[in-house]
């Protein structure tokens, strides 16, 4: 009798955890992993090809969510001030595609050459790298850290406080998190949140 | 600004000489057709008080917007909800996230083609991260999401809904 309740408490965290999925993924301080997508252009992308970087500015985005649409050039701002620096924009388009074609690979294609992006656009094809960071909606970002034991997360949230319009922003998160690790200072605000359209699954 | 006024004046004066010739049933028809619903629109500080309330009833906010398609796909039964248990004293708010520039364009028309019967508000705060966890600690910031509270209790859904699950813990908060 003993050994069945055992067993039931262990099946019943185990159903309890796996609907706790959702607020799930990294944490501040933890390390992520490494992935292997394929980018816009055909290539398979890994973090660990990037020799020269220091860190990472990891965004989950789309083409399909008007959020995410009014962050593009904001993106490739960032992109263009911290690849240089060390911090490239890795952007990874995390939704089903079957339940939101607007995303598949040939619109991300085109998305990525109509705007310019001077960063790897990925597809989380099969849907396994998402659900591994945490993130529940795009625009979302990561940024990490190059460290010895492997890539910290520093920073998770929205890029700025104003995603209607780009001139009116006060606070730039993103930023002066990726500005701190540069400059070896402690990062202020560590998590902020955002309004963003849901990963289709 | 009486300069504005007078452009305004002049407009209006230009826009009815190019409808003259036309014939007035007519015109009266098109603008039943085409009348807009005004909209409630409110920063953080002025959706506050929908948010808490001292009364016996049970509140639904649904957090949506005209782009985000479950949102859309799952309002049916927000609209049912307000319908079925309208003696119940259970109240149903929309609060759309569109962006402003999508009011007239957008969101206008989705509630007239819609005849969303629901009362539909609009906040328009882009400083996101200050009332976000406001509304609820545990909400990162995806929509749909869903607040059902009465003078006792509150819970947070970010998630879509069916009716039934609507409806389960809507039964929550009325027993």
């Amino acid at each position: 009798m003993k050994k069945i309740k055992g067993l039931l408490a262990i099946v019943a965290i185990v159903v309890l955890s796996g609907f706790g999925t959702i607020s799930n993924g990294y944490k501040v301080g933890d390390i992520a992993s490494d992935f292997r997508l394929k980018n816009v252009n055909g290539n398979m992308v890994s973090l660990s090809d990037y020799n020269d970087a220091n860190g990472f500015i990891v965004i989950f985005t789309s083409n399909t969510c008007p959020y995410s649409v009014s962050y593009e050039d904001r993106i490739i701002a960032l992109d263009k001030k911290y690849a240089p620096k060390g911090y490239p924009v890795i952007a990874i388009m995390p939704n089903n595609t079957t339940m939101q074609p607007g995303d598949n690979m040939e619109a991300m294609q085109r998305r990525a050459q109509s705007k310019g992006f001077t960063f790897p656009y990925l597809i989380d094809e099969g849907q396994k790298i998402y659900p591994q960071y945490g993130a529940t909606k795009t625009p979302q970002v990561y940024i990490l850290q190059k460290t010895s034991a492997g890539n910290q997360v520093k920073y998770i949230g929205a890029i700025d406080d104003n995603y209607q319009d780009a001139s009116a922003v006060q606070t730039k998160y993103a930023e002066n998190a990726v500005e701190s690790l540069l400059s070896g200072q402690p990062i202020k605000v560590t998590e902020t949140r955002a309004i963003g359209c849901s990963i289709k699954f | 600004m009486r300069i504005s006024g007078l452009l305004l004046l002049i407009l209006l004066a230009s826009c009815k000489n190019e409808t003259n010739g036309n014939q007035d049933v007519e015109t009266n028809e098109e603008i039943e057709i085409t009348m807009l619903p005004d909209l409630e629109v409110y920063d953080f500080e002025g959706l506050k008080p929908l948010l808490k309330t001292a009364s016996d009833s049970v509140y639904v906010i649904n957090f949506w917007a005209t782009w985000c398609a479950p949102c859309i796909k799952e309002m049916p039964y927000f609209e049912a909800i307000n319908k079925n248990y309208k003696d119940k004293k259970v109240v149903v708010t929309l609060v759309s996230l569109d962006f402003p520039k999508k009011y007239d364009s957008h969101l206008k028309p989705f509630i007239r083609d819609n005849n969303i019967k629901s009362r539909v508000v609009v906040l328009n705060d882009a400083d996101s991260n200050t009332w976000i966890p406001e509304i609820h600690p545990d909400w990162s910031g995806a929509i749909p999401a869903t607040l059902i509270y009465n003078k006792h209790k509150r819970a947070f859904y970010e998630q879509p809904f069916t009716y039934k699950e609507l409806e389960t813990e809507l039964q929550k908060f009325l027993n």
